[in-house]
């Protein structure tokens, strides 16, 4: 079966073109702005790290590695269409416009941080492993209902596939012919549970076989194969022609979350010869002509202030608001919910 | 009547609650394009139970969509249609299959206003029958309310006549939040009422004093209130004289209503078909605690299922409050 899901790799690890024929669909354009979302995430999410061993955000699920997955899936999209992440997606909804202040806030136990910025259609992280595959596929549903083109994406882990939600979304999503992709993201292990132990199939495209929803499998970690392949699904989807699973092979360079200890089921050499994918992308930029160090170092240079900015405003932001936790459960507070409130906040206040 | 309305003469039909349940989808429906109907057997068959026949030859198959056998599917994709501005009512065939889509329920369609501060909401409504009493096979039979209504973010509501099934149920679509409506499948064709042919709605949170009395409160939902209103009859020739309040919404509930009547009579009996653990009576019993502890003359009576699962039909009827528990609660809060 693997043999019917070859990798699609457009780059290899030393940025050399594999595939000579995308050459011309790469200009500068497309090049800078992929370095910079990618430089970009990789740099918020060692700040997140960093912030999290100081104690200045809570437990923290870090991305490094997937960047070129993320941003390669994100910037294929449009201003109108639906993102539904999971919990180690940021870099993916910030590409997607994500507001980096709330991104930090959400971290730091705020419901400010699941609230996108206004008109942008990204959906609070899942924490819930695979159910948003279904929020997407209605969602995109009701885009199709509409009349629109727009288009969801669901990002998920290989661990997800596991989950019966995995196979709902995706059956639903093929009888219905909504405009949906399902994104893989297959980074080898979930937490500690091998691919291997995961499920006895191969790949992750294989699975799409059985709900006639077109498949591929592309090399996660070289941005040009996951956005050329994310192209050609989103336009699939946008032209009525339904779904596609995207089976992008990556690897969870750290932890699962801060809390988490990788030595204590991953052996050490795992993952020693992957190259990094801002690195092989570096590679490419020199390789192609591309690379100009005054773009870098200025990139270098925005990217740290946005983030101190950005830190700066999530440890300064107004106090959490206690009668948020009542005021947002229902559209108008139900009497036995008002009275709670009204007790609690009156003990506060010292009455 | 007001003075300054114009008399119009309400038409009416006599018809069944799950008549009612079908003529309030088609009202909804005909008013708001925006709301679908799914579920597993919803369209061509009309519901296992005819409860949406013949929507689907008035509506297509586009708004009244039989889906794949799915809960957790209906649900989840009943979640991303609402937030993307439809208005779905959702139907699990019998409540004992809706535990697939509980985690849909609880970890999203509850919660999503809230983790958003209401940038995104879910104004769904999911349909499950449900109670015993009806000779069904196994696991077609449970009353799951609690579930549902210890869940912070969903409303409860459960209709036990015609009138209310079609008010609430058009109530149900029209609230911004996710509502669970229960339907009693006991009460489904088991008598008529005469049910407005138009428009109207019952306010959700809002119970409804069925029969007035002096002497002891019986507080109750669903399936259980025509029994309860006969139990009642018979008290009655026996000199007691019953209130029967029907919450018809289990969440928000009707304190106020509970708090009145209780403060009258003094005495209470709450009666339910679900376990007796963590059921919804102990809720009531606290509401009273909060509320009129100092009027009563008795302590609160609970008659409700045991805390076992709802038996094989051969025994179901041992399960369910009977006329002589319901009696035998009310003498003991009347000679406590």
């Amino acid at each position: 079966m693997v043999e019917s899901f070859p990798m699609k790799k457009v780059i290899d690890d030393q940025g050399n073109l594999v595939m000579a024929s995308e050459r011309e669909l790469i200009d500068q354009d497309l090049v800078q702005t992929a370095y910079y979302h990618m430089y970009r995430i990789r740099t918020f999410d060692k700040k997140a790290k960093s912030l999290q061993r100081q104690g200045r955000i809570g437990t923290y699920p870090p991305f490094e590695g997937q960047e070129a997955a993320q941003v390669g899936s994100a910037l294929a999209l449009g201003e109108e269409d639906w993102l539904f992440p999971t919990y180690r997606d940021h870099g993916a909804m910030l590409t997607f416009g994500a507001n980096m202040t709330r991104t930090f806030l959400y971290w730091n136990g705020r419901l400010e941080g699941c609230v996108p910025p206004d008109g942008k259609r990204i959906f609070p992280a899942a924490v819930p492993i695979a159910t948003q595959l279904l929020h997407a596929t209605g969602a995109s549903w009701a885009e199709k209902r509409k009349g629109t083109k727009n288009i969801a994406i669901a990002y998920f882990g290989d661990g997800a596939t596991s989950e019966g939600d995995f196979h709902e979304g995706l059956n639903f999503a093929s009888v219905f012919q909504t405009p949906t992709i399902f994104f893989n993201q297959n980074n080898g292990y979930a937490i500690s549970v091998p691919f291997e132990r995961q499920m006895n199939s191969k790949t992750i495209a294989q699975k799409g076989i059985a709900y006639e929803i077109p498949s591929v499998r592309v090399d996660g970690n070289d941005f040009f194969a996951v956005y050329f392949e994310m192209q050609k699904a989103v336009n699939r989807a946008r032209n009525g022609e339904g779904p596609t699973l995207i089976e992008a092979v990556t690897w969870r360079t750290g932890a699962h979350t801060t809390a988490d200890d990788p030595t204590k089921y991953r052996p050490k050499e795992l993952g020693q010869d992957i190259v990094d994918p801002i690195v092989r992308f570096e590679r490419f930029m020199k390789n192609e002509g591309f690379w100009d160090e005054d773009f870098a170092a200025n990139i270098h240079q925005e990217v740290e202030k946005e983030i101190e900015a950005a830190v700066k405003e999530m440890e300064s932001y107004p106090k959490a608001n206690v009668e948020d936790i009542f005021d947002h459960v229902f559209a108008e507070l139900p009497n036995q919910l008002a009275n709670q409130k009204d007790t609690y906040l009156q003990l506060l206040r010292g009455k | 009547m007001t003075s300054n309305m114009t008399e119009t003469k309400i038409v009416t039909k006599d018809i069944t609650l799950i008549q009612a349940i079908n003529d309030g989808m088609k009202t909804v429906l005909e008013r708001d394009e925006t709301t679908l109907i799914l579920g597993e057997d919803v369209g061509k068959n009309g519901g296992v139970f005819r409860a949406t026949d013949g929507l689907q030859e008035i509506f297509g198959d586009d708004r009244v969509i039989d889906t794949p056998l799915s809960e957790s599917g209906i649900i989840g994709t009943s979640i991303g249609l609402a937030v993307n501005g439809m208005k779905p009512i959702a139907e699990i065939q019998f409540m004992g299959f809706i535990y697939p889509a509980y985690d849909q329920i609880m970890t999203h369609a509850s919660r999503i206003r809230m983790r958003t501060m209401g940038r995104f909401s879910v104004p769904m409504v999911i349909r499950a029958p449900y109670g015993a009493g009806v000779r069904a096979p196994e696991i077609h039979s449970d009353s799951a309310e609690s579930l549902f209504t210890h869940m912070p973010g969903i409303k409860v509501v459960c209709p036990a006549t015609p009138y209310d099934a079609k008010g609430l149920l058009i109530a149900a679509v029209e609230d911004p939040d996710p509502v669970l409506y229960m339907e009693p499948m006991h009460s489904y064709r088991s008598f008529r009422e005469e049910v407005p042919t138009d428009y109207y709605t019952i306010e959700i949170g809002k119970g409804k004093r069925r029969i007035e009395g002096e002497d002891v409160t019986l507080i109750t939902w669903g399936a259980m209130v025509p029994l309860v209103e006969k139990v009642a009859k018979q008290a009655k020739e026996n000199g007691i004289s019953c209130e029967v309040i029907d919450l018809r919404t289990l969440y928000p509930i009707d304190e106020g209503l509970i708090a009145e009547s209780v403060k009258k009579t003094g005495r209470a009996v709450v009666i339910h078909e679900a376990p007796r653990t963590g059921g919804l009576g102990n809720d009531i019993v606290s509401i009273i605690n909060d509320t009129s502890f100092l009027y009563l003359k008795a302590p609160i009576e609970r008659v409700t299922g045991f805390d076992v699962p709802v038996p094989f039909s051969s025994l179901e009827n041992h399960y369910l409050p009977t006329p002589e528990r319901i009696l035998k609660g009310i003498e003991k809060v009347i000679n406590f």
